[in-house]
């Protein structure tokens, strides 16, 4: 059953990359406990807007947990209190009547704040582009099921490769480590017989593109897994560090 | 500039058609393949797909997007699956089958040779996806799972858990970054494209919006593709994502690219019920869910008991009586106007009297909660948080909501507009599925568009084309682009006292009353009217705050909702003049005796294909006839 809170916001607010932030209060007396979070800022903005102020920017589209576009450092944990749980798939009911909470953006060198709570991920997608993939050309496939592949490998596959790219991992970091991304693309790719061919070289140009853009190091905090909003778990920096091992031997 | 309608169909047995057209084709040979460039708006599936394929062949392609990386085009959310005949599960299934199927699904709406085309590339597309790394379910053995989906009598639907859509698009996303890798893709990310640039008559360019700095750009190429996604926001609510919009097709419409059929749309059956005012999307719960879940409501009106109270001689399982032959997986048309049909006759359940239940009781019972939580965990597990309810526990609320649009810009064989040289793929075409779409086809058409057919059919359209060297110092960017800031000019000048999303909730409203899972001639006339009001007022009232040169969303919804306040007039006329019922369209006048939809095929066995006449003046209605020569018109019937 719903009922209406009220809340107290504390949200970092900066106008562009370049000038420096700040925190500001704002105050909502009928919060729905059914909404969705995203929701309760929506109906923040549509009172600013009428009263002439600037809506508070931040990232968002699916609004299901699967795109990765929503982010938020919500009184200090990725995506917010509940566990494996995007902030747009988190509802009011996880909070208290007179509840203050304090919203930022992530912060890590290689994600600046592009307004507000919004920043620049980009540097995933550069992750990525080194070597995140099978380099297979349109047309040049077999048939699907010349090659069987163990259900288990296929499922850890499948676990791997079910990160949406948010950055909560780099955002509840210490070090600001993008370890857990990054492993987790080669990690799914390994588990598979396709990816294997390119697997060494995949492996160190992604490592080499993730000390580039300037995300820090492992040092086994495990913060990247308890935030994971899917839940993805260390083995696969395990994995990768396995590979990107036994690949350097074999240079 | 009036048009001609020529869908380009190639001569011969239906079999043959794509074969032989892509033989005739003409080709651009390798070397000077670089020399070509083009634009692809959308990352999703179909542009994705496009983008990657196309730089693979040497093609230079700029890609833009709304979002900040190409990895969240709204395809990530699809959930189900996607189709193909591999017929590995040897209950009898083939291209041919597939084709039909479709054809039959789609009421009898879509363009033959089209949707045979479909079906016979759709076995690449797991092949080549599985090449990618795309970690579709697999049996002990280590072979493809396949399941099954509305509409269709056969297992051929291939998924990743309940991630199907972020999974293939992730494989088309890699496949795209290794070729920015190699310089032959530039990625455009936060960029709306706000017009599409004509030069003698040839879609040459884009004027697009950089979302961060406010900067109106030129962008000009040799072709362009727009991949641009489904207009299913119109409705205010809907499953889609919340950027997407209609922006950049009905640009192209309004420079003279046909939009056809508008007023198809789908209306998914099994979506979580709207919960209050606040409400800013709604959520599917994949049709996957009834290979297992049973749907009922109460036999008795308004029923206000737990529904684990109810005891099974009083719950009707509609479906289950009315079809009894496809019981729970009937089509998603169907699905939905019996949930609405329920819900009317006042045995809908929950607070709000408009959801029915959808049961894993018996589920469980047969193969314990680990199997079903095997299957279904994720989406559980969603339907939880949303909802608060364990379907575990108890049975799930569902209803329908407007989920993908079938109607979109007319293209001919070759995908393209009717603008040379402006091609459209995916959702945003008016596509292979007819008056209503089967589950797990629409990932289906956007990569069979970008893998396998946009690469022949656009090396046709340079290989036959002269194509004058210009640059973005043309006098039509010019324009273009002075339009474009015009507007944008216009909107933060209004000042008035509305937001965006208020006139969106209000046009949502209109449409989902009289543009919805059921139409009559009143309604539609009445939301015509209702809607060039609306218009009117936005014009007038509407409030932005801020200004261009930075992030500001609210001036992105305002570019959108315009778009859709045009666009639902048109829906509404399409509608209106379509006085039959077919696949989602649902015409009151227009049903047999028993309530189901009547299709009316000598006089509307066409594409309704709209020119745009101007502001304010009533668009020109042309017809592209069907015709079906191997899938034999019937009345479609799953009972
Ligand atoms: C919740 C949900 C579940 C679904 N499940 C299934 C399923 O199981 N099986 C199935 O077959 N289908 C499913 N569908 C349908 C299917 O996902 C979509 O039809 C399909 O993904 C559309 O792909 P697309 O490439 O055409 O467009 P989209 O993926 O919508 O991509 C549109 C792209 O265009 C860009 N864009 C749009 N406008 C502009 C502009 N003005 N300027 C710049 N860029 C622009 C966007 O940024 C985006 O990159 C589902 C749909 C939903 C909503
Ligand atoms: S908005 Fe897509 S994951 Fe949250």
């Amino acid at each position: 059953m719903s009922k209406t809170i009220k809340v107290k916001l504390k949200i970092w607010r900066q106008k562009n990359r370049s000038e420096s932030g700040h925190f500001e209060d704002y105050q909502l007396d009928t919060v729905s406990t059914d909404m969705s979070f995203l929701e309760m800022l929506d109906t923040l903005n549509e009172k600013l807007v009428i009263d002439n102020k600037e809506p508070v920017a931040f990232d968002h589209d699916c609004r299901e947990g699967i795109c990765g576009m929503c982010s938020l450092m919500i009184n200090g944990q990725a995506h917010g209190p509940e566990k494996e749980t995007t902030t747009c798939q988190l509802h009011m009911r996880s909070f208290k009547d007179g509840d203050t909470i304090i919203i930022e953006p992530w912060r890590s060198k290689a994600f600046p704040v592009v307004k507000d709570l919004m920043t620049d991920r980009s540097a995933f997608d550069r992750v990525i582009e080194a070597g995140g993939y099978i380099s297979v050309n349109t047309g040049n496939a077999q048939d699907a099921n010349t090659l069987p592949i163990s259900k288990e490998n296929a499922d850890l596959a499948m676990d791997a490769a079910t990160c949406i790219g948010c950055g909560a991992c780099v955002a509840s970091c210490p070090n600001a480590s993008a370890m857990l991304f990054t492993a987790a693309k080669v990690s799914q790719l390994s588990l598979l017989p396709q990816g294997q061919v390119e697997a060494d070289e995949r492996a160190q140009n992604m490592v080499a593109a993730m000390d580039s853009e300037g995300f820090g190091n492992c040092s086994n905090h495990a913060e990247c897994e308890a935030s994971c909003p899917k839940g993805i778990n260390l083995s696969h920096i395990a994995r990768m560090n396995r590979d990107f091992l036994s690949s350097k031997i074999r240079k | 500039m009036a048009f001609k309608l020529d869908a380009k169909i190639p001569e011969g047995p239906i079999q043959d058609k794509w074969e032989q057209h892509k033989f005739k084709s003409k080709l651009v040979n390798p070397a000077n393949k670089r020399k070509y460039s083009v634009i692809v708006v959308g990352t999703g599936l179909a542009g994705g797909s496009a983008a990657a394929s196309l730089a693979e062949l040497g093609y230079d392609v700029k890609s833009f997007c709304i979002q900040d990386s190409p990895r969240r085009a709204h395809s990530i959310a699809a959930q189900g699956g996607i189709n193909a005949a591999k017929n590995y599960p040897n209950d009898g299934d083939s291209v041919w089958r597939l084709f039909y199927d479709t054809v039959k699904g789609g009421d009898y709406r879509a363009r033959e040779a089209n949707v045979y085309r479909l079906a016979q590339v759709a076995n690449n597309i797991i092949d080549q996806c599985v090449a990618q790394g795309v970690p579709f379910a697999r049996d002990y053995g280590g072979y493809l799972a396949n399941r099954s989906f509305g509409g269709a009598q056969v297992s051929r639907t291939f998924y990743a858990k309940g991630q199907t859509g972020q999974q293939l698009l992730l494989g088309a996303y890699q496949s795209m970054m290794r070729q920015v890798s190699k310089g032959k893709v530039s990625l455009y990310t936060r960029k709306e494209i706000l017009d599409i640039v004509i030069v003698n008559g040839k879609a040459r360019g884009i004027i697009a919006r950089d979302l961060v700095t406010g900067d109106v750009e030129r962008h000009v190429a040799d072709a362009v593709i727009l991949a641009s996604g489904g207009y299913g926001n119109v409705y205010y609510l809907s499953t889609n994502a919340m950027a997407s919009n209609v922006g950049a097709a009905w640009k192209a419409y309004k420079k003279g690219a046909g939009f056809a059929n508008p007023c198809y749309t789908q209306i998914h059956p099994t979506c979580i019920p709207v919960s209050g005012d606040h409400q800013s999307k709604l959520t599917l719960m994949s049709e996957s869910l009834r290979n297992d879940g049973r749907v009922w409501v109460p036999k008795n009106k308004e029923d206000k008991r737990h529904p684990n109270d109810i005891p099974a001689e009083e719950r009707d399982y509609y479906l289950e009586r009315i079809y009894p032959s496809f019981g729970n997986l009937v089509p998603r048309d169907v699905a939905s106007r019996n949930a609405k049909n329920q819900c009317d006759a006042g045995k809908g359940v929950g607070e709000t009297g408009l959801a029915v239940y959808l049961d894993f009781g018996d589920a469980i019972k047969r193969e314990g909660r680990d199997a079903i939580a095997a299957k279904y965990g994720n989406l559980f597990d969603m339907y939880q948080r949303i909802t608060d309810e364990s379907p575990y526990e108890q049975p799930m609320r569902i209803y329908p909501a407007v989920h993908y649009t079938m109607g979109g810009l007319w293209v001919d064989y070759n995908l393209m507009s009717t603008i040379p040289g402006l091609h459209v793929l995916g959702e945003a075409n008016f596509s292979d599925h007819g008056a209503n779409r089967l589950g797990a086809s629409a990932l289906m058409q956007g990569l069979a568009d970008g893998y396998f057919v946009i690469p022949y059919t656009l090396g046709h359209y340079f290989g036959s084309n002269e194509l004058e060297s210009i640059d973005t110092s043309h006098e039509e960017f010019e324009k273009c682009e002075k339009e474009a800031t015009d507007r944008i000019n216009k909107f933060l000048s209004i000042n008035g006292s509305r937001t965006a999303d208020d006139f969106h909730r209000s046009l949502g409203q209109i449409m989902w009353d009289n543009v919805g899972m059921s139409r009559n001639k009143a309604g539609l006339e009445k939301a015509i009217s209702e809607i060039q009001d609306l218009r009117q007022q936005f014009w007038k009232d509407l409030k932005i705050p801020g200004e261009n040169a930075q992030v500001n969303a609210e001036l992105e919804k305002a570019g959108r909702v315009a778009d859709f306040l045009e666009l639902g007039e048109l829906m509404a006329r399409d509608a209106l003049e379509r006085n039959e019922s077919c696949g989602g369209h649902f015409r009151e006048e227009s049903q047999t005796e028993e309530n189901e939809a009547k299709r009316d095929d000598e006089n509307y066995c066409h594409a309704a294909v709209w020119e745009f006449k101007g502001d304010n003046t009533t668009p020109e209605r042309h017809r592209e006839e069907l015709s079906f020569e191997n899938v034999p018109l019937t009345q479609r019937s799953y009972k």
